[in-house]
């Protein structure tokens, strides 16, 4: 399978007032997607995952900047382009869903005008072959009677249907990888099931790969091949979805997998203790040492690295590692993995 | 939602701030002064209120021996008794200056006052209250905004007779619209918010919400709105002034002078024209200045005002 | 869109009588008019007379009701000095104001709004800066002054331009420069804090990331949305402006509707002055209705709900 995109140590940081505060929103993240793919990004809010989506499409907002690292998208590096080579990849062959449908869509602007876009500007189709590929396009999101519904206006649909059309207009130009961030975040959990069927079979039909960001794991296990935990803008831990889900290596994974309700169980709720840490004055060692149920003393002091737990398959903790110093090790710890 | 957290975190932490810090916080809160408003407004206001002892001679006589329509003092043919020039009957341009600004002044700050409290007071009612009383305030509020202001403090001011005082009502009377709609805002708002109904649902009577929970609160937009508008207030006294129908003679106001001007403009003599209006442009520039720095600071989801 | 209009239609109709009430209310408040349009002196009998002829001697709400009467069918009362239906001279002048009125709001779209939108685009630059400046000045200097000061500087010292009157362009650009001189710093203001508030929401951020050429995001997109609450206001002050430039007219000697008003003020011709008012105060009202209306057809999110 032909190799999407590759992501290996991206830095994006904020700089603010005049550099006193730099705030590294993405510290050196690394992932892999190939074509008809599907990588979950998941996290709870402020972990970088929206971040790195903007890294990728260059879309950063002023105070932010990649300072380090290489985005491989089809083969060309994305880090060295000019904006105006980013314009004219972006909708066309890098597109992205929002969250939120209704502000997504322009008010003053009929539907099809608005879905027309990506193609008219980026392939510059016209006429009539152009009212075809909007109609395939809403054809394809499954929208009923999409001759009509070209015409309309945002406000006159439903949310699972603007959703759709956002979903359409991503489509539009053509594109090899779709990045949605919570796309279905705002929507009725009756529609949110429908939606994430039409992305699977798009993603089937075409073998468009998609980054898919979410906070929601059940979302993950139904969209996704592969997963990619963020904590504190570091991948914590990253594999296929059937090796997290079954045998979770890091604490945080473990810990977002157990917080997770179980239809019919009558176990409480467990939440993860304490807050997402302020990335401008992160903890010393490993970010996630505080919250940590399976801390060890090391865990303080030193960042772990990326340990290679299996093929494709990488954890950041200590507990992951091989080899620890045995003077560290506390006596409960001592039947860790490795 | 990082931000969120943050603020939570930081209320649950709750330490009390170091003397360190609060004398940060002081020096911060000097430094950001608004220095240039300030700079005009302090002067103007004492000048005003001081205008008996500073102006060097009485604004409504002419002064003994000058002659009318003499130019400044670095202008040929100049009296050096009269600093910047006489008008045309004589009297001292800078006494009338001076004494004008307390015109302005009064004018200016009283009639906001006026302005202000009466919409402030119907718009807390009318937010507050809803209904009926709502509704007709609305409607009368609607009504009168429809009436481009001067137009109608014109009107009021040919009925009802020129005078200091009876501007200062006619502007409040014209002017209170502007307040009742933005507060009426506010308070609708601020009805939905959690002590609001905490205070209702205790008992407390609705004068007493008023007064001890809404009022505070839209204070601050109150003062931001007036700070804003008392420069329009000044500019529609110069106004109407100007037309005759404000601050009646021989009392000097800005306005008034400007119309004594018109006549001396055509020959090139530009002194009645130019020094009142500087004055006024001035004071009104520091008002807004000083109006846009209390919005930031006191509230800034005013930005809309 | 039906029950929009007739709901904002209701809204101007009570309007309109929540005004001629007022108007009402004060002429009747402030002295008998009567002694007024006497000469001083006058017998008793010329006062009942006169008071007969102008129907003063019924009850007041009767009064009140005929007023309302008149200013339906369009009679707003008859000036003393020019012996003429007020109705009359408005319509007389209006043209004037009219020409005034446009060239002033040309003057302060020209200026107004692509300052506004330049400094949404490079906000928090020089020309950001420069555009709060210009919007700064716009408010705090007097429209009249400018207009003293203009007639000083370009027809007194350098003879370039007519100091009053109607006529040809040089006659125009004066006054209409200083009545659109406040308009452009509220366009100004507007089309700034609007191109903000548009360019910050998501489908703006969305039309970025389709790819879509800066240009089109910013003018097609962006500046579309925000151009609403703009026009909005500029066709209200548009219907100011016509009513409103008393004093312009005044000193630039423009014969328009607010120096019709002057005159009558000056000559205390009170039919004159309350005539106008409320022919103000009407047109004011009804232009607005319709700009709302226009509103509910160009607005797709109205026009296309009940």
């Amino acid at each position: 399978m032909a190799s999407v995109l590759q992501v290996t140590e991206l830095q994006t940081h904020y700089v603010t007032f005049g550099g006193a505060r730099v705030v590294k929103a993405v510290d050196r993240v690394s992932f892999a997607l190939n074509e008809g793919e599907c990588l979950g990004i998941v996290g709870e809010s402020g972990c970088g995952k929206t971040t790195t989506c903007q890294s990728i499409v260059g879309v950063l907002p002023a105070a932010a900047r990649i300072v380090g690292g290489s985005i491989a998208f089809m083969g060309e590096e994305l880090t060295r382009k000019r904006p105006g080579e980013m314009r004219r990849i972006r909708g066309a062959r890098i597109a992205m869903i929002l969250q939120d449908p209704m502000a997504s869509l322009n008010p003053l602007f009929s539907i099809y005008r608005q879905v027309a876009e990506p193609a008219y500007y980026h392939h510059a189709m016209r006429g009539r072959s152009l009212r075809e590929r909007v109609r395939e396009l809403l054809n394809a999101v499954r929208i009923p009677s999409p001759a009509i519904r070209m015409l309309e206006y945002p406000h006159q649909m439903s949310g699972g249907m603007r959703q759709r059309i956002v979903g359409a207009i991503a489509l539009a130009g053509g594109p090899k990888l779709i990045m949605a961030d919570e796309p279905t975040t705002n929507l009725d959990v009756t529609i949110q099931a429908q939606y994430l069927d039409l992305l699977k079979d798009l993603q089937q039909q075409t073998g468009i790969a998609i980054i898919f960001v979410t906070h929601n794991l059940g979302i993950v296990a139904r969209m996704c091949d592969r997963l990619a935990v963020m904590y504190a803008g570091r991948i914590v831990e990253a594999g296929t979805v059937r090796q997290l889900f079954d045998a979770p290596q890091h604490p945080y994974t473990k810990a977002l997998l157990r917080s997770m309700p179980k239809l019919g169980s009558k176990e409480p709720l467990s939440a993860i203790p304490g807050q997402p840490p302020d990335l401008a004055t992160l903890p010393s060692g490993c970010a996630f040492h505080p919250r940590c149920a399976e801390a060890l003393p090391h865990c303080a002091h030193a960042a772990p690295d990326d340990v290679r737990v299996a093929d494709g398959w990488s954890a950041r903790c200590w507990r992951a590692a091989p080899r620890i110093p045995q003077a560290d090790r506390t006596p409960h710890g001592a039947a860790a993995g490795g | 939602m990082a931000f969120v957290t943050e603020q939570i975190r930081a209320a649950l932490a709750g330490a009390p701030p170091s003397v360190a810090d609060r004398r940060r916080r002081w020096l911060r809160l000097t430094r950001e002064l608004p220095l240039l408003p300030l700079a005009i407004l302090i002067p103007f206001v004492l000048i005003a209120v001081f205008a008996n002892l500073i102006a060097p001679y009485d604004p409504t006589e002419p002064i003994p021996g000058a002659k009318i329509f003499e130019p400044p003092f670095w202008m040929q043919g100049a009296n050096p008794a009269a600093l910047l020039g006489t008008d045309f009957q004589g009297r001292d341009v800078l006494s009338r200056l001076i004494f004008g600004a307390r015109v302005s002044l009064i004018v200016g700050v009283v009639g906001t006052i006026v302005a202000g409290s009466i919409g402030t007071t119907l718009g807390i009612l009318a937010g507050y209250l809803g209904g009926w009383v709502d509704q007709v305030i609305m409607r009368v509020t609607d009504a009168w905004l429809a009436l481009p202001a001067l137009v109608f403090a014109i009107f009021l001011a040919t009925m009802v007779g020129p005078s200091m005082w009876n501007i200062v009502i006619i502007l409040g009377a014209v002017y209170w619209t502007r307040y009742a709609r933005v507060i009426r805002g506010e308070v609708l708002s601020l009805r939905e918010r959690e002590f609001i109904k905490l205070a209702e649902i205790a008992g407390a009577s609705r004068w007493r919400v008023i007064r001890r929970h809404v009022l505070p609160n839209v204070m601050n937009s109150a003062m931001v709105l007036a700070s804003l508008t008392i420069g329009v207030v000044i500019i529609a006294e110069a106004s109407l002034s100007f037309l005759g129908v404000g601050v009646p003679p021989p009392e000097p106001a800005w306005g008034s002078m400007l119309a004594d001007g018109r006549s001396m403009l055509m020959v090139g003599d530009w002194w009645l024209t130019v020094f009142p209006g500087l004055g006024i442009v001035t004071v009104v520039l520091a008002t807004q200045l000083l109006g846009d720095w209390l919005r930031v600071r006191l509230d800034p989801q005013l930005r809309n005002l | 869109m039906g029950r929009f209009i007739i709901r904002r239609t209701l809204y101007a109709i009570v309007t309109l009588f929540i005004l001629s009430l007022t108007i009402f209310t004060v002429i009747r408040l402030t002295g008998d008019p009567v002694t007024v349009m006497a000469e001083p002196g006058a017998p008793a009998e010329d006062l009942d007379r006169i008071r007969a002829e102008w129907g003063l001697d019924r009850p007041l709400p009767v009064q009140y009701l005929s007023f309302l009467k008149n200013i339906a069918s369009g009679d707003l009362g008859k000036s003393f000095n020019y012996e003429m239906p007020v109705s009359t001279l408005y319509f007389q002048r209006l043209p004037n104001s009219l020409e005034l009125a446009f060239a002033a709001t040309l003057i302060s779209f020209v200026i107004g709004i692509p300052a506004g939108l330049i400094s949404a685009v490079r906000v928090n630059t020089v020309w950001d800066s420069a555009g709060k400046v210009i919007a700064l000045f716009g408010l705090a200097v007097p429209g009249f002054w400018l207009g003293l000061v203009m007639i000083l500087i370009f027809s007194v010292w350098l003879g370039w331009l007519p100091t009053s009157g109607q006529g040809g362009w040089q006659h125009l650009i004066m006054p209409a420069v200083a009545l659109g001189w406040y308009f452009a710093a509220s366009l100004l203001r507007l089309t700034r804090s609007s191109m903000l508030e548009v360019m910050g929401s998501e489908y703006i951020k969305l039309a970025r990331l389709k790819g879509l050429p800066g240009y089109v995001v910013t003018v097609l997109h962006a500046f579309k949305n925000a151009l609403i609450p703009v026009l909005t206001l500029a066709g209200v002050n548009l219907v100011i402006m016509i009513n409103a430039a008393v004093i312009i007219e005044v000193i630039f000697a423009w014969p328009g509707i607010g120096r019709l008003l002057y005159e009558g003020i000056f000559q205390r011709d009170f039919p004159l002055v309350q005539g106008v008012v409320m022919e103000a105060g009407i047109m004011i009202v009804v232009i607005n209705l319709m700009i709302d209306i226009l509103y509910a057809y160009i607005d797709p999110r109205i026009r296309l709900t009940k």
